[in-house]
């Protein structure tokens, strides 16, 4: 099954083709199962990244490349508008989705599996049923956690008493339930870990939707925020007034205050100064790239994530492997976003060098993040980003800033995104 | 030759449904690639080639897809400037050259409208996640 615009790019390759006399190149590209004309490209990963790269460079092959991707997981749910849930003003159904429009619309062959090594010297990928060779391959393995100073909290039973809710599922609907049961006079507290994690704002819009929450259901609870960083780091300027308009009473804001360890059984926090007793608690551990990235062996020595050629996506480390999402160090937001930013870019590259041509060598792309502050209101951050030559990384253009206020329009305007991307993603 | 033929049909699909003499064709290949990427990156927002999801919701991002190119040109120049107040797009149009707007707009214009739909939502199903 093909869409319609699948079916209007392969009439106009037909029609290309045919003009030159070269209907014989027609087939290799609409064949599926037979030998690809330009090759196979295995996507580790359906997240927002690996989902569009994988979708992307089959409509920009025009069906030329064949696309696998490996997802262990059937389902996609989304981390953008998760804290909604916790929030309450959106349904964890509401952002669960499932692959089969993008796998019908776009041809892409999917492996539910997981992935547990890589050879890249024989380019293959092993899986725990089977494995799967490749011309190029496109990582895109999100963030994995890192437990190394609170090995308490690695196990599934702790993290049922303290979940981090920081990849959206049912860790989200546990914390959510967990706020409800809370009685009213209790205590959240929510520690973040330094920079850089998956979503900067993701913690402090969080922080809005309990205190929403909060606000509107149990007056007397609070908010302490333990973060490990030195000042709230992204958007600061309208959390900090968000908070003071309309929190001012709820949270409890403590810079610099890094977990060192965590009592799961009182649900007792330690930073290097205090003890800190919740009665819900929130744990973001600290991050770095994904585990398919380690595999790989796309990461350098002791260093957390990925590096890679923005002009591509692919490796330092290891070539025709390219990564993408959140594991690049790219020195951008973790966002959903730039996840599908970075995974057209290097989607389009992959296009090119299969075909013994170059990539852009100027890739310029957009962000636009939003964030609620209630079940309404949300604000945002908009930049555009622009390879830099010189300095080999992309970088902010000229222009690009936050919202004045939040606002509801801007809360419709981010469910638009929503929409959209998902639409985009996953279709 | 299988080379020149790809660039052919990369322009026919990206930029123009038309076929240009050579020397031209090969110079807009580095435009096209540029511009389909950035492009691209306006999906988040106005979908999948700039036809946006119709939800019914209260507010739907405008559709790009098949707009008149000095419409959506004009439009971009005017967020640059500051002329046309807005929320949003002044800061993404600020951030672009004046070539990409135009580019932009003739990518956009020729673009054909297709419905795009939201995936189905499901319910979550019974996995314990990491």
């Amino acid at each position: 099954m093909m869409n319609k615009l699948t079916d209007f790019n392969r009439r106009n390759f037909i029609k290309a083709a045919g003009a030159l006399g070269a209907l014989s190149l027609a087939p290799h590209a609409m064949s599926m199962g037979k030998k690809p004309a330009m090759g196979r490209v295995v996507v580790v990963g359906g997240g927002y990244a690996g989902a569009s790269a994988a979708k992307y460079i089959r409509m920009w092959s025009m069906g030329g490349i064949e696309v696998v991707v490996v997802e262990p997981h059937a389902q996609f749910v989304s981390c953008p508008m998760s804290n909604l849930v916790i929030g309450g003003s959106q349904q964890i159904d509401d952002l669960t989705f499932g692959y089969d429009l993008l796998k019908q619309n776009h041809g892409i062959q999917w492996v539910q599996d997981t992935v547990i090594g890589i050879n890249p010297s024989a380019k293959k990928v092993m899986m725990q049923r089977g494995e799967l060779t490749y011309d190029r391959l496109i990582v895109a393995p999100g963030v994995d956690f890192v437990y190394d100073r609170l090995p308490q909290l690695q196990t599934m039973e702790a993290q049922q008493q303290i979940p981090h809710a920081w990849k959206a599922g049912w860790q989200t609907v546990n914390l959510r339930k967990q706020l409800e049961a809370m009685p009213d006079g209790g205590v959240f507290v929510i520690t973040i870990p330094h920079a850089p994690f998956r979503c900067p704002p993701g913690p402090y819009e969080r922080i809005c939707q309990v205190a929403h929450y909060f606000k509107t259901h149990k007056p007397k609870n609070k908010i302490i925020v333990l973060d490990a960083n030195a000042e709230i780091i992204s958007k600061k300027g309208l959390f900090t007034k968000a908070w003071a308009n309309y929190y001012a009473d709820i949270i409890d804001y403590r810079p610099n205050s890094e977990v060192v360890s965590v009592d799961v059984a009182t649900k007792t926090v330690m930073t290097e100064f205090e003890r800190v007793k919740a009665d819900v608690l929130n744990v973001i551990p600290t991050q770095h790239a994904g585990k398919v990235a380690k595999m790989a062996g796309l990461l350098a020595s002791d260093y957390p994530w990925c590096e890679v050629d923005f002009l591509s996506y692919e490796s330092k480390e290891v070539s025709n492997v390219h990564v993408i999402g959140d594991s690049v160090a790219s020195g951008l937001p973790k966002s959903a976003h730039i996840a599908t930013s970075q995974a057209r870019v290097c989607a389009s590259a992959v296009v090119e060098l299969m075909q013994g041509r170059g990539p852009d060598p100027a890739p310029v792309f957009a962000n636009t993040c939003y964030s609620f502050i209630d079940d309404k209101q949300a604000m945002h951050v908009a930049n555009v980003y622009r390879y830099d030559a010189a300095k080999k990384i992309m970088v902010s253009a000229e222009g690009g800033g936050v919202s004045l206020i939040p606002s509801e329009k801007e809360g419709a305007y981010a469910k638009a995104w929503a929409h959209n991307i998902w639409s985009d993603t996953l279709t | 030759m299988k080379t020149f033929i790809l660039n052919l049909i990369l322009i026919s699909s990206v930029v123009l449904p038309s076929l240009g003499n050579a020397a031209e064709d090969f110079s807009y290949t580095a435009q096209a690639l540029h511009i389909r990427t950035l492009a691209a990156s306006c999906s988040a927002c106005h979908g999948t080639n700039g036809n946006a999801v119709k939800s019914g919701a209260e507010f739907d991002a405008t559709t790009l897809a098949g707009l008149e190119k000095p419409y959506i040109e004009q439009r971009l120049l005017d967020f640059r400037s500051g002329v046309r107040p807005a929320t949003v797009m002044h800061q993404h149009a600020k951030g672009l050259t004046l070539n990409e707007i135009s580019l932009l707009a003739g990518y956009f214009s020729h673009q054909k409208v297709v419905k795009q739909t939201m995936p189905p939502s499901q319910v979550l199903k019974a996995v314990n996640d990491e």
